[in-house]
């Protein structure tokens, strides 16, 4: 995953790892993996691979940052030193702190905070493996994990990028085309509620190609939002079926 | 941040939002009066002290030499901080910046960056080696909302305030001459944040808008009204529609602050 490819995408429109402008990186999403989180989601996003858990809602540690009149919310988004190309010194850096903080913001949305008051939900995410797109993909899987907790959501929370490359805007930037692409956009989106619940951008665009880039980002969201719901009925109708027995 | 008083607040801003009103007399896109004042730090490279209604942000720059990144050896470093000062506000507190203070930082760092402002590749002095380091250190000292806004604005006019060290290269070796030489900017780009209260899009939220805002969205826009940088803040959501005319009303805000920016 280090090879620097020369073209970021050919005159037939193929981009350096050979897909089309608004073709998604294979997905995987598995729902409780992990047995001491109340719930647990795993993804692979291309070469991303990103453990995500959930727990509570539950009593608050410490007590002085419970709220009288909802539910905390907090997030962890961690990258392992083993991650990345040149070790990341587990210490939290600041990227990871900002990112922790617009993933519980993106997630925030999906829950009714107020029916809960007194309590915390914690998320935890390990990136264990970084090929871009990270951010997206530990969203997609930390809302499954509190899926998969019980706790009860307004949607599930999806979300994906799009950016430019060259000149061309495509959908899902993979890390060499990150690094080397002229603008990055992820959005994360509740499908059902026509909400964008994360949006950030960096690089330069015109008003046009923002527009464009983020409709593909969404675009890509309800095909992973599909792919995403599956994984949870994989679960459950497991768990049904054995208890029909 | 819910508490009685801001329960009540919400629906007084409500119901006068509803009217296009707002509760400092503004209208729903106007924004404070800027005031932006420059080199009032000798000591530093470059200052400039911005107030954007009663929200007061001092921002200095300091030039150092050291080594570039292994991946851009023949570029200069931007570092940019923010230190959300315990004097600024009643819920400030001393200590380590926390995750308010990194997104600042980091939002700003942003627009400066992602608009290449700074031509970077002047500040390199020996490739791979040795090249110039810009630290722009943000001081909010006084909170009264939107310090996204005002930061930007006092980082750029701090960067355009900053006079380098004038240097060449003798036998190998770095000479510092006499005077001093501008930093070289290639752009200047505004930052616009647009809040949605209760699905009404205002401008430059104040202190009790922020606390009872849904969510927030901040663009960097330069010259050519292209966006540079974007951040969604704030535990609520934007429609696509929405997203769109915030893009919009951040074009139109960039271009009127710039008229009045002497940049």
């Amino acid at each position: 995953m280090n090879e620097k490819p020369e073209k970021l995408i050919d005159k037939k429109g193929i981009r350096s790892d050979g897909r089309k402008a608004d073709e998604l990186r294979p997905l995987k999403l598995q729902v409780g993996v992990l047995s001491n989180a109340d719930g647990s989601a795993y993804i692979e996003h291309g070469k991303n691979k990103i453990l995500a858990a959930a727990f509570g809602p539950r009593e608050m540690h410490p007590k002085h940052l419970a709220m009288p009149d909802r539910m905390v919310l907090r997030c962890r988004y961690h990258m392992a030193p083993f991650s990345v190309q040149e070790r990341k010194s587990p210490a939290p850096s600041r990227r990871e702190v900002e990112l922790s903080k617009v993933i519980k913001e993106a997630l925030e949305p999906a829950l009714f905070t107020e029916l809960y008051p007194r309590t915390g939900v914690d998320v935890f995410v390990e990136v264990l493996q970084a090929d871009g797109g990270t951010r997206c993909a530990s969203i997609t899987a930390a809302a499954l994990a509190i899926a998969d907790a019980g706790v009860p959501m307004r949607d599930l929370v999806v979300a994906c990028a799009a950016g430019k490359i060259d000149d061309t805007v495509v959908l899902d930037l993979y890390d060499a085309e990150d690094k080397l692409g002229a603008a990055d956009v992820p959005v994360a989106y509740m499908p059902s509620l026509n909400a964008i619940t994360l949006l950030q951008m960096d690089g330069i665009l015109t008003m046009q190609e923002f527009e464009k880039a983020t409709n593909m980002a969404l675009d890509g969201c309800r095909r992973i939002y599909e792919v995403q719901k599956e994984a949870l009925k994989t679960k459950y109708m497991v768990v049904k079926e054995a208890g029909e027995e | 941040m819910s508490s009685l008083i801001t329960k009540v607040r919400l629906k007084q801003i409500e119901q006068l939002l509803e009217k296009g009103k707002r509760l400092d007399g503004r209208g729903l896109r106007d924004y404070r009066e800027i005031k932006i004042e420059q080199g009032l730090i000798e000591r530093a490279e470059g200052s400039a002290r911005c107030l954007l209604g009663k929200t007061e942000v001092l921002a200095g720059v300091k030039v150092e030499t050291g080594e570039p990144f292994p991946d851009t050896p023949n570029e200069g470093v931007l570092t940019v901080n923010a230190e959300l000062v315990p004097l600024a506000s009643p819920n400030f507190e001393p200590g380590p910046p926390d995750e308010n203070s990194i997104e600042l930082a980091r939002v700003v760092d942003r627009g400066i960056r992602e608009s290449k402002a700074i031509d970077s590749e002047k500040l390199c002095i020996e490739p791979g080696k040795k090249v110039f380091v810009v630290f722009v250190d943000i001081y909010v000292l006084n909170h009264d909302g939107n310090l996204i806004d005002c930061s930007a604005l006092a980082a750029m006019s701090a960067l355009l305030n900053t006079k380098m060290p004038n240097y060449e290269i003798k036998d190998g070796e770095l000479k510092i001459k006499q005077g001093y030489v501008s930093l070289p900017v290639k752009s200047r780009p505004i930052t616009v944040t647009v809040a949605k209260i209760n699905n009404t899009l205002i401008v430059d939220p104040w202190l009790e808008e922020e606390q009872v805002m849904d969510s927030r969205i901040s663009m960097a826009i330069n010259e050519e009204g292209n966006i540079c940088a974007v951040q969604k803040g704030g535990s609520g959501y934007f429609t696509p529609q929405q997203i769109l005319e915030a893009s919009k009303i951040a074009q139109e805000k960039s271009v009127e602050i710039r008229k009045k920016l002497d940049w």
